[in-house]
């Protein structure tokens, strides 16, 4: 501010701009259009390692479980006996299980088993539980009454015990759908209460009411402004239970009620690696491994993009 | 307030009975015949068959029975067992395990939870804080049981510090690690939750005006951060008593504890529905209750939030 005349004794009561803040503010060209919530999460995601870290690693689980043929060209079922428990060798890099069946092949056709069940169980309980909790959040009244009560009930059930009893009832037809329907089936609820929630939110906004005022009907006002600003948390959670329900499948396949034993899981196989534990750990590191880095790809991901999505844990 | 309680015991009552029906559907639908099975190869004659089903209500539809089960429920007869055992009976024995197990559990994954927490959120950004971060993921990415095989393999066979199962004695000693496994995923939830709440109170307004008034750094961490930070902490907490008490089937599977999950599992590969269904009830109660507790705790904890 240099035309600004300063007269004696009032050196201090105005800053210099460049002591205030002021002048990153003048920085800031007009002419651009304001940066969207979408266009500065992304901003804010490219600079993170732990980003680009989750991104490959769900990438390569993704790849795995899609062609796992072009990463080993054994058999993961061939199971020769006099090979049990054997160590690696030639061609063999992660040695061979109880049955004498090769650990690494085995640990790449795991991927499919569990990446389907996880991609499959996401899909399905964000459905529901958008469909659900929108209508709940959106109508109120006694609809919100209703299905609020529906999703407490499955709250209430303990979650393991009713998937036995279920995977129990079919235990003649199981199949990774099987296991995707009960894991969905206890899965939507939760999805459901956070849709709820984000949608009662989004509604009070200014731009629903404005959008309501110009004429626009209730589907419509639901469809284009309060779903895509609720939509936030429901994809964050959404990426971390993808983690999480292939956990659960893996812990329902300990159980021995989960994928049949013809599917090649690493549930299955963590639990068989259980009776040889001390003779051979390296039976157990494999899949066990792999589960866990493909789990905490989706985790990381879901916690990167959620501070990129709330403006307010920026800095 | 009051009117809040009152409202909320009437939201529970269809949850209970949603619950227990769902329950009792499923357990209905269940494959085999356990009747048949009770008379052995020889098989059971007609007329004792339609005996023993007219005497458990079996040649009704499937309201029919739950209601039966349900005046059982509220005058405290939960049935028989095929052995001709009182469900109570075997409740008696299985849930004092249980109920021990995760309350153990909770104080662990609260006490280090908590404290983990607080550290890391104090210093955001710091060494401390990145190595629990990562840790807490790691520990929410490997299931449970793989997490029980490395404890109970190095903890108990290789170093030989802690038994390696749980002795009928119940001593606190052979229960730590079970409870440490159990405890496990939540504590990671817990620190992860503290974290978060303590960094973000940490930079409020309020912590400035209390640390300008002049209060010392402890004085303002425990009395001001802390307190606010602390509210849904303690609601997970509360909330996870149940899940807990629900979920250590896999725990108690490892260290072979005769507890709740364990009884439950046998009796649905036994088709044992009078079993099954109680202890279901039970757990949808404690549920129920905690989470009754919960919504409490948070009026009572939170003066901002007003009950009307």
């Amino acid at each position: 501010m240099s035309e600004t005349q300063v007269y004696p004794g009032q050196e201090h009561t105005f800053s210099d701009i460049d002591e205030t803040g002021l002048g990153a503010v003048d920085a800031v060209p007009d002419d651009r259009p304001p940066a969207s919530l979408l266009g500065e999460a992304w901003r804010q995601l490219r600079r993170r390692p732990i980003f680009w870290i989750s991104a490959a690693l769900i990438l390569f689980s993704v790849l795995i479980a899609l062609f796992p043929w072009l990463f080993t060209s054994v058999d993961p079922r061939y199971a020769e006996l006099s090979h049990s428990l054997g160590l690696p060798e030639p061609g063999h890099p992660f040695g061979f299980d109880k049955q004498g069946r090769d650990i690494y092949a085995r640990t790449i056709y795991g991927a499919r088993a569990s990446v389907a069940v996880g991609v499959l169980t996401m899909l399905i309980s964000v459905t529901i539980g958008t469909i659900v909790g929108s209508i709940a959040g959106f109508r109120g009244g006694w609809a919100d009454s209703l299905l609020s009560r529906v999703t407490d009930v499955f709250f209430a059930i303990p979650f393991v015990l009713a998937a036995i009893v279920i995977m129990q009832i079919f235990k003649e037809s199981r199949s990774i759908w099987t296991v995707v329907v009960v894991i969905s089936l206890f899965g939507w609820p939760q999805i459901a209460r956070i849709c709820r929630s984000a949608v009662m939110e989004a509604k009070q906004e200014e731009y629903v009411t404005a959008a309501r005022a110009l004429g626009s009907g209730g589907l419509s006002n639901m469809l284009r402004h309060i779903l895509p600003n609720a939509a936030a948390p429901i994809i964050v959670y959404a990426t971390v239970a993808l983690g999480s329900y292939i956990v659960t499948e893996a812990t329902l396949s300990f159980l021995g009620i989960g994928l049949p034993p013809t599917i090649v899981s690493w549930g299955a196989d963590i639990s068989s690696a259980r009776s040889v534990l001390r003779e051979a750990p390296q039976v157990l590191f494999y899949p066990a491994g792999a589960l866990a880095l493909t789990v905490l790809g989706f985790i990381m991901m879901g916690d990167v993009v959620r501070d990129a999505l709330d403006p307010k844990a920026r800095k | 307030m009051k009117r809040y309680v009152g409202r909320r015991l009437l939201q529970l009552i269809p949850v209970f009975f949603g619950a227990t029906f769902l329950i009792y559907a499923m357990v209905y639908a269940l494959p085999g015949d356990p009747i048949a099975a009770l008379g052995g190869d020889k098989g059971l004659p007609p007329a004792v068959r339609l005996a023993i089903e007219k005497e458990y209500h079996l040649d009704q539809p499937l309201i029919v029975q739950y209601l039966y089960y349900l005046k059982g429920i509220f005058t405290f007869d939960f049935g028989v067992t095929f052995s001709g055992r009182p469900v109570v009976e075997v409740m008696a024995d299985a849930f004092p395990w249980t109920l021990k197990l995760a309350l153990m559990a909770i104080v662990f994954e609260s006490v280090f939870g908590i404290a983990f927490g607080v550290f890391a959120g104090l210093r955001r950004g710091g060494v401390f804080d990145s190595t629990v971060l990562v840790l807490s993921l790691l520990l929410i990415a490997v299931p449970v049981f793989v997490i029980g095989f490395l404890l109970q393999f190095i903890i108990g066979v290789k170093l030989g510090w802690l038994p390696v199962t749980v002795d009928r004695s119940m001593s606190f000693k052979s229960m730590l690690m079970p409870a440490i496994v159990l405890g496990a995923v939540s504590f990671a939830y817990i620190l992860r939750l503290t974290r978060t709440e303590v960094a973000r109170n940490a930079t409020a307004d309020y912590v400035r005006t209390a640390t300008a008034k002049g209060l010392s750094r402890p004085q303002v961490v425990t009395r001001h951060i802390l307190r606010n930070s602390l509210i849904p902490v303690i609601t997970f907490i509360g909330a996870d008593l149940g899940a807990l008490m629900g979920g250590a089937i896999v725990t108690e599977g490892i260290f072979n504890i005769p507890g709740v999950g364990g009884t439950m599992y046998k009796a649905i590969f036994q088709g044992e529905a009078a079993t099954v269904v109680s202890f279901t009830t039970i757990l949808v109660l404690v549920y129920i209750f905690t989470s009754l507790i919960v919504d409490l705790l948070y009026a009572a904890l939170d003066p901002r939030i007003r009950y009307e």
